[in-house]
């Protein structure tokens, strides 16, 4: 008997550098090891968080990395049963010091080598985590992006839509900004939300009349700088109930935005009447108890799973990835050693152009 | 300085008197960037400043868009707080769209290979301050304030490189048009 798929996961396509083992386990994986250098403060996309965008930075942190995975792991490379690594999309320099590292083991080794694109690494997450099944409805809220995706297969992808401009993340992030709350935004601003009245300020629901999954946050700012603008105006400063006022309005209408968009994009989904309908939500904004709560509601009344996985596997790292890989590998899908590294690389080519805001953008 | 003479020495907007526009409303702020994406080319370098939510990343974004949509292609410009740069490809050359917000020195730019693309491609900074004295001298700079109401900016462009002036005049002679 063949010893159960484990793969060696590396990650390096943005700020963290990181490496993971995983298993096969059933219909799951199951997580050895996961080790991020580096590692950033969760879900902060904003202010304080030093990014380490040198690929030699990436280069010396990798082996390091990989040792400490397979040392945790207590396995050597002879353990293996091949190599992951995120190929793209990301920042050239760091992807290329991960796809070096990765062709270089794989030549040393003879292990089969398998190129995962990031995006495909935290949609399949779920997967990783809970087994599960294809069709799954997947809002992937991590870091820069936030996109609706039908995943079909661990190699078929379908982007219902996204964010036109901002990241809901990135939006919790620069609202704290501008009102003098600390890094990472999104707790932050949640707190203050907690003793605020979210109806005294009136921020807009951009895109809420459009039809579609598209999203758009960016105008939540203007709004967000001319209430506070005017608040301070008033009072000559912003006074503790000012920002918390603020801060309730403005993730009411994120949380408004999200839920409205997620219910058509569950309904598109519903289309295709899936045996065990689940919506999984991978990213920081799951762990706004607002917003969840809301989703949690809107899944129960469909009739749908709700499902957000931990934060630590929402953020960059490579357990993702060598799930990733433990999925391709399992469908006879590997690279050889010209795998080149992608900076661009949409996960779902064929979504149609939208007028003025179109689909594919690196990293999007 | 003499007004009688003609000349290009000093115009408006370089070095020290920036050249001021009003912008009433987000949808100006996109026409002025459709108007300018054609006619940049590799090598051109555009400044933009400004504080959050002052209208850098839909300023670029309008002009990526712009640029993109000529050749016939529509693709999303998310914003590149997060990952620093974002790459299109616009024909012969690219466009690069930075945010180095989170840069901490001068240093990290030259690590995102942006002084080479300052150089080969049409590149859009935002918060172009970190690139401290790497900022190339041949950039138009242009600096978004607010305006009197929400959705207004006053845009100031100012520049050293003489071959803004040139194309600053065509935007006022292409503003008066439209008067």
């Amino acid at each position: 008997m063949s010893a159960p798929l484990t793969l060696l996961g590396i990650e390096s396509s943005c700020d963290d550098t990181a490496a993971a083992v995983v298993r096969l386990a059933g219909d799951r994986g199951l997580i050895l090891s996961s080790v991020v250098a580096g590692q950033t403060a969760l879900h902060a996309a904003y202010g304080g968080v030093v990014p380490e965008i040198a690929a030699r930075a990436h280069a010396e942190r990798v082996d390091l990395c990989i040792e400490e995975a397979l040392d945790k792991a207590g396995l050597g490379l002879a353990d293996l049963s091949g190599i992951a690594v995120t190929a793209g999309p990301g920042l050239i320099g760091g992807v290329l010091a991960g796809v070096m590292c990765a062709k270089g083991i794989a030549a040393v080794t003879g292990l089969p080598l398998v190129g995962v694109n990031h995006l495909a690494g935290h949609a399949l997450t779920p997967r990783l985590t809970d087994g599960l099944r294809f069709p799954y409805l997947i809002l992937l809220v991590s870091g820069g992006h936030c996109q609706f995706l039908i995943v079909e297969d661990a190699v078929s992808f379908t982007r219902l839509g996204g964010t036109i401009d901002d990241a809901p993340g990135e939006a919790f992030d620069k609202t704290a900004k501008l009102l003098g709350l600390p890094q990472p935004g999104g707790p932050a601003v949640e707190s203050e939300a907690r003793t605020g009245d979210p109806a005294r300020f009136h921020f807009p629901r951009p895109l809420l009349d459009r039809d579609g999954c598209d999203m758009s946050f960016s105008g939540l700012k203007t709004a967000l700088l001319r209430a506070r603008d005017q608040a301070v105006a008033e009072r000559g400063g912003l006074a503790i109930q000012d920002r918390a006022d603020l801060c309730a309005g403005f993730q009411a209408a994120v949380r408004d935005v999200l839920v409205a968009k997620s219910r058509r994009a569950i309904a598109r989904y519903l289309e295709l009447a899936p045996a065990e309908p689940a919506f999984a939500v991978a990213g920081g904004v799951a762990a706004n108890s607002a917003v969840r709560a809301a989703l949690e509601t809107l899944c129960t009344r469909e009739g749908v799973r709700f499902l957000a996985p931990p934060l630590p596997l929402c953020t960059d790292n490579a357990a993702m990835i060598a799930w990733a890989g433990i999925e391709r590998l399992e469908r006879g899908l590997t690279d050889g050693l010209d795998l080149s590294a992608r900076p661009r690389w949409p996960l779902d080519d064929r979504a149609a152009p939208l007028l003025g805001a179109g689909k594919k953008g690196a990293k999007a | 300085m003499s007004h009688d003479t003609p000349s290009l020495f000093p115009h408006p907007g370089h070095a020290s008197a920036p050249v001021l526009f009003a912008l009433p409303s987000a949808e100006a702020t996109a026409r002025l960037a459709e108007w300018l994406a054609p006619q940049l080319g590799p090598g051109d370098v555009l400044l933009l400043e400004g504080e959050i939510g002052a209208g850098k990343t839909h300023f670029a974004r309008s002009l990526i868009q712009a640029r993109l949509s000529a050749d016939g292609r529509h693709e999303d410009v998310p914003s590149p707080t997060f990952t620093l740069v974002q790459v299109y490809e616009a024909g012969e050359t690219e466009i690069w769209h930075s945010d180095l917000y989170r840069l901490t020195s001068a240093d990290e730019a030259i690590e995102l290979g942006l002084l080479d693309a300052f150089e080969t491609a049409i590149c859009l900074v935002e918060w172009p301050d970190r690139l401290e004295d790497l900022a190339p001298p041949k950039a138009l700079s242009l600096r978004f304030l607010p305006g009197s109401q929400p959705d207004s900016r006053v845009l100031a462009l100012s520049f050293t490189d003489l071959r803004w002036a040139v194309l600053i005049d065509a935007l006022q002679l292409e503003r008066l048009r439209d008067v």
